[in-house]
C-alpha cells in the first residue's frame, strides 16, 4: 500500500493485521472505531475491506451450488451396503 | 453449510451399528463432504473417492469415537485427511515446501485497488465468473485452501475449522485472511476487467 497513507492513527500495515478479526467482527470496539476512522481517509484501505467482504460474499453464496450428483449418490449408498435404505429424492 | 435432520442422529443407534440411523448420517452429512473434496480436489472422480472413503472409514471407526467434537467435525476431519493425502500422493513436492516456508511469512500486500463491487450483480452470476471463483480457490496452497473452505464455504467456526485441522485458532486466522486477501485479488484482477469493459 503507497506509504504516503501512514499517517493516521493506525497505519495500513497495521490495518492489514487487523483486517482479518475487522471484517469476522471480532475486534474490541475501540480497534474497530480506529479502523473506521482509518477507512474514511484512505481509499485504497477501504477498496481492499469492501472487496474483501464483497469476496467472502461471493463465496458463501456460491456455497450452495453443488450437490451430490445422484448416480454418486447411489455409488455411495452401495459401496456402504445401505442401498435398500437410500431415500428417493423429491 | 449442513442442515442437520430432525430428530437428531443418535450416536448411540450408530454405535450400536444401526443401519438406518447410519443411512441418515449419510444422507445430512454426503453432500457437504463432497462438496468439500470437490472444491479440495477439482475432479469429480478424487471427490468420490473421498466421499466413499470418509464414509467407509466413518463406519468403521465410529465405535472409536469418543463425542469430544461434533460429528460433523469429525467427518469433516476424516474427510480432509483423506483429501490432503490424496493431493499429496500426486503432489509430494508441494506440500513439502509450503510447510517449509510457512512461519517466514509475511502477510502479502494488496496489489489491486479498484473498487469493482458496483458492478451489477449479474456480472457475479455469469458461467465465467464461477469459474473464476473455482479457479481462484485451486490457486491457492492446499493448506490455505482447506481453511479456507471449511471456514467460508462449510460456515464452521474458527474453532470448530481449528478442531478438524488439529490447528490452533491463531493459525486458521491467520491462514483465512492470506487464502482471502489472495482469492480477493484473483477476482479483482478479473472483475477490474470487467469494469473497465463495462465503461
Amino acid at each position: 500500500m503507497p506509504s504516503h497513507l501512514h499517517t493516521h492513527d493506525i497505519s495500513c500495515q497495521e490495518l492489514l493485521a487487523s483486517i482479518g478479526d475487522y471484517v469476522e467482527g471480532d475486534l474490541a470496539p475501540e480497534l474497530c472505531r480506529e479502523i473506521e476512522r482509518h477507512l474514511a481517509e484512505c481509499e485504497h484501505c477501504r477498496v481492499v475491506v469492501d472487496t474483501l467482504n464483497k469476496t467472502i460474499t461471493l463465496y458463501h453464496a456460491s456455497a450452495h451450488e453443488i450437490i451430490l450428483p445422484d448416480d454418486v449418490r447411489g455409488r455411495l449408498y452401495y459401496v456402504l451396503k445401505l442401498d435398500d435404505l437410500r431415500p428417493k429424492r423429491p | 453449510m449442513i442442515n442437520e435432520a430432525e430428530p437428531p442422529l443418535s450416536l448411540q443407534a450408530l454405535q450400536a451399528g444401526d443401519r438406518a440411523e447410519f443411512a441418515r448420517l449419510v444422507e445430512v452429512y454426503s453432500t457437504p463432504i463432497y462438496r468439500l473434496a470437490l472444491k479440495m480436489l477439482a475432479r469429480e472422480q478424487d471427490a468420490e473417492d473421498v466421499l466413499q472413503n470418509t464414509f467407509l472409514k466413518a463406519l468403521q471407526h465410529i465405535r472409536e469415537f469418543e463425542g469430544r467434537s461434533s460429528l460433523s467435525t469429525w467427518l469433516y476431519r476424516i474427510a480432509a485427511n483423506e483429501a490432503l493425502m490424496l493431493l499429496r500422493r500426486k503432489r509430494p513436492e508441494v506440500s513439502i515446501d509450503e510447510e517449509a516456508s510457512e512461519a517466514e511469512e509475511s502477510l502479502p500486500l494488496p496489489e489491486q485497488f479498484t473498487d469493482w463491487c458496483c458492478l451489477p450483480e449479474q456480472e457475479f452470476a455469469t458461467t465465467e465468473a464461477r469459474r473464476q471463483l473455482d479457479q481462484a480457490i485451486q490457486k491457492l496452497p492446499e493448506k490455505l485452501r482447506v481453511v479456507f473452505l471449511l471456514r467460508d464455504i462449510e460456515g464452521l467456526s474458527i474453532k470448530e475449522t481449528g478442531e478438524v485441522l488439529n490447528l490452533t485458532e491463531t493459525a486458521v486466522k491467520t491462514r483465512l485472511l492470506r487464502a482471502r486477501l489472495a482469492l480477493r485479488e484473483h477476482l479483482a484482477a478479473y472483475f477490474s476487467e470487467r469494469l473497465l469493459s463495462e465503461t
